[in-house]
């Protein structure tokens, strides 16, 4: 079911200090509209990265829907996200094509390589890993995104050198 | 004649490094001023052979394909410069034969009619391909709606989501519902692991979809329009809004649409925010609403309380993007093609162990093996073809000796699997089919919404099993227990989702029940996949002592010296592999 993905270990939200008056033009935008929830929740999402706690209250508080509402929409859908994430996610793709061609082998080679879990943020904030349903790149299975980019026909040793070279990269 | 060059800028494209070709050729033309235009176009369908470009000159069309940075050098040099064109490198030609002449021209196109033809950013490509002469034509011979709808139920046309109801039918009870406000939705919500049609559709002929749904809202007097859009595929709606704008500047949308004087028929997309089951139709209309996207009871319809309680008619991105066709060639035209029961062409992902994947559109009726070896090229790497899984999570798995079944609603229902959406995965010998099972079980546990109980809690209880079985834990009784909680998911749940998710497994059982008996009783897995069921083991004729396996093995589970046999202590062996691929003797042997 998909609301059991939420742990209490999810709903921690670090104290970090967020401007919710960025959210001013989004909420004049779409307040008076009907179905504004997810446009609202996938806004905030695109102005924070994540949507932090105190976006739920202020939206809460002045576009009137009740908190429980928003909470049970923001968990439901995959692409909603209660926790910062890091400046590159990595999105390992395991639809049919990639997992019949060893996506996994790629998913557990880069769990190794950063130390997470799938759906886990590096200490660094460099990299989110997640596992994806399908990018619809079936024909260069197994595949992995980051950013824009499409990696494909990959395996796991050669998944670990790009990440760590996008690290390498952007350190020097 | 101008030369034109034009790059092949799908996805599937762009990630095969489509985008630098591109800069490169441009960078080419405009240093060297070379005389060709440069053009874009987006998936043709041959993506196994991408990034392709196609070059247009007076003696004829060639599609090159592989075209990496530095053969687009090559084949600019040559062909523009030269005139010399590079024949190991053309994939497709009319003019000789060409390495994959035979996967085009055995293929009807249809929906596909403009994919790979056109800019699909530009609403006078689609134009010049007869685009929005069906509406036109509706207006100028003042078609009836209810000439329009016996076009669409006289031409077979069954809804391509995967359900197969007669569009026509469809239409028919969305007209007779009466009300200020109607709505017609575009289900481009593709979620389905391995299938990519739709996006295929919405990328490269965006225009072709939004006139389906301008004529759909004509034919049942609908004043909004939705398209349902996955936000994983930017590109689609990146270029579907760019159609929808080209649209209202043409007067097709927006005030007096068309021109009919009181129709201010208007479409916009919402971007759905993942999550499987919002493909029902329900569940749709829920999360359009802003809900979580749980489906309800039916009846009510769609078609008589849908989207904000008003008749609804939905369809999907393929379905609509057939009816312009059907309008402009006529209902015997379209149902020319296909079988007693499913007219028409489907378009299918072909994916997995398959020499070719990419895009195709067959007339129904042709057989599935057919399908994977005629146009698919058969297995990769001269496997054995095992079976093909159809439908998705939704679907189930056809074994290779049913291959001569037909493509056609009722023929693939027989089997077990369903039609589906049209993604086709191509399984060999080194899949594991209660891997598979487990696979598609795990998906839909992910994406059941939780509302029905035995959807809910029946699937997380059938994968408990299912990881049992691959773990070596399977016991005797749970063949059967699979098949009783399957029944009971399928009889009790309330939308499709449920109904189907069982059908994966039980397929699997149906077909390949040795290997889950394997499993179970002799705690094997023939494909050697699940890998707590396997054994590595050193071959004494082979090893020769070289000390490879043994330095790396990371459980340090193998002992030995120098030029001495080694060996593995299964007791501390986690089965890796890593010592399997490092051997350069092939004496690891994995049974």
């Amino acid at each position: 079911m998909r609301i059991t993905r939420l742990n209490s270990k999810q709903t921690e939200t670090k104290a970090e200090a967020v401007d919710l008056r960025l959210l001013d033009p989004l909420i004049e935008k779409n307040k008076a509209k009907k179905g504004n929830l997810i446009p609202l929740l996938q806004g905030a999402q695109d102005l924070y990265g994540y949507i932090p706690r105190e976006v739920f209250g202020k939206l809460s508080d002045e576009c009137g829907i009740s908190l429980s509402d928003m909470f049970g929409v923001a968990t439901f859908y995959a692409q909603f996200r209660l926790q910062p994430v890091g400046k590159h996610i990595i999105k390992v793709c395991h639809g049919t094509a990639c997992h019949v061609q060893n996506a996994k082998e790629i998913s557990e080679a880069i769990e190794e390589s950063l130390r997470i879990k799938d759906g886990e943020t590096t200490e660094d904030r460099f990299y989110t890993l997640e596992s994806v349903a399908c990018l619809g790149c079936c024909s260069l299975a197994p595949v992995m995104m980051i950013g824009d980019q499409t990696y494909g026909k990959l395996t796991g040793n050669e998944a670990v050198k790009i990440i760590k070279n996008i690290k390498l990269s952007e350190n020097n | 004649m101008i030369t034109t060059v034009t790059v092949g800028l799908g996805s599937c494209g762009i990630a095969a490094g489509a985008g630098k070709t591109f800069e490169k050729i441009k960078a080419m033309k405009e240093q060297e001023n070379l005389p060709f235009e440069l053009q874009k176009t987006s998936c043709i369908g041959m993506c196994y052979r991408e990034p392709l470009v196609e070059i247009t000159d007076d003696t004829g069309t060639y599609i090159y394909g592989d075209v990496n940075e530095d053969r687009a050098v090559e084949v600019i040099e040559k062909h523009i410069n030269q005139h010399d064109p590079i024949r190991e490198y053309i994939v497709y030609t009319d003019l000789f034969e060409a390495a994959e002449n035979d996967f085009i021209q055995s293929q009807v196109k249809i929906v596909l009619r403009n994919c790979g033809y056109i800019d699909p950013e530009s609403i006078t490509d689609y134009e010049q391909r007869h685009g929005y002469t069906a509406m036109k034509t509706i207006v100028m011979e003042k078609l009836s709606r209810e000439d329009v709808i016996k076009t669409i139920l006289d031409s077979g046309l069954r809804g391509r989501g995967g359900g197969g109801f007669p569009t026509g039918m469809k239409w028919k009870f969305a007209n007779a519902s009466k009300s200020e406000q109607k709505y017609v939705i575009c289900n481009a919500d593709e979620g389905d692991p391995g299938a990519f049609m739709d996006r295929s559709v919405l990328e490269g002929d965006p225009h072709s979809v939004l006139e389906g749904m301008i004529i759909a809202a004509y034919a049942i007097e609908a004043t909004g329009g939705v398209i349902y859009c996955r936000a994983e595929y930017p590109l689609a709606i990146k270029r579907l809004n760019i159609a929808i704008k080209q649209a209202h500047e043409n007067g097709y949308l927006g005030k007096n649409s068309f021109g009919i004087r009181g129709w201010d028929f208007d479409i916009y997309i919402k971007e759905g925010a993942g999550a499987f089951v919002c493909g029902e139709e329900t569940a749709l209309i829920a999360s359009i609403e802003g809900e979580r996207g749980m489906p309800r009871k039916r009846p009510p319809f769609p078609a008589v309380s849908g989207l904000w309680k008003n008749p609804t008619n939905i369809n999907n991105v393929e379905t609509y993007a057939n009816v312009p066709w059907i309008i402009l060639n006529g209902s015997a035209a379209y149902a020319k093609y296909g079988t007693e029961k499913s007219k028409g062409t489907k378009v299918f992902a072909l994916a997995g162990k398959i020499r070719r994947s990419g895009l195709v559109e067959v007339p129904m009726g042709m057989t599935i093996k057919d399908v994977i070896f005629k146009l698919g090229g058969g297995i990769k790497n001269n496997k054995r073809f095992k079976a093909v899984q159809l439908g998705g999570p939704s679907g189930g798995c056809i074994p290779e000796y049913l291959s001569d079944t037909i493509v056609d609603y009722d023929s693939v229902n027989a089997t077990g699997a369903i039609m589906g959406s049209g993604g086709m995965v191509v399984m060999d010998e080194t899949t594991c089919m209660v891997d598979v099972a487990k696979f598609f079980l795990d998906f839909t546990r992910k994406e059941s919404c939780g509302k029905c109980t035995f959807c809910r809690v029946g699937t997380m209880r059938m994968l408990e099993i299912l990881e049992r079985i691959t773990n070596g834990k399977g016991q005797e009784t749970d063949i059967e227990r699979l098949e009783e909680l399957a029944y009971q998911i399928k009889d009790n749940s309330l939308c499709g989702l449920g109904q189907t998710a069982p059908n994966p497994v039980l397929t699997t059982i149906r077909y390949f029940r040795d290997e889950y008996e394997a499993h179970i009783g002799h705690k094997k897995c023939p494909a050697k996949v699940c890998r707590p069921l396997l054994t590595y083991t050193v071959d004494e004729e082979k090893c020769t002592g070289c000390m490879v396996c043994l330095k790396n093995c990371p459980a340090k589970a193998i002992t030995g010296e120098r030029k001495k046999l080694h060996l593995i202590n299964q007791d501390l062996c986690t089965k890796c592999g890593v010592c399997f691929s490092k051997c350069k003797f092939e004496s690891i042997v994995l049974t």
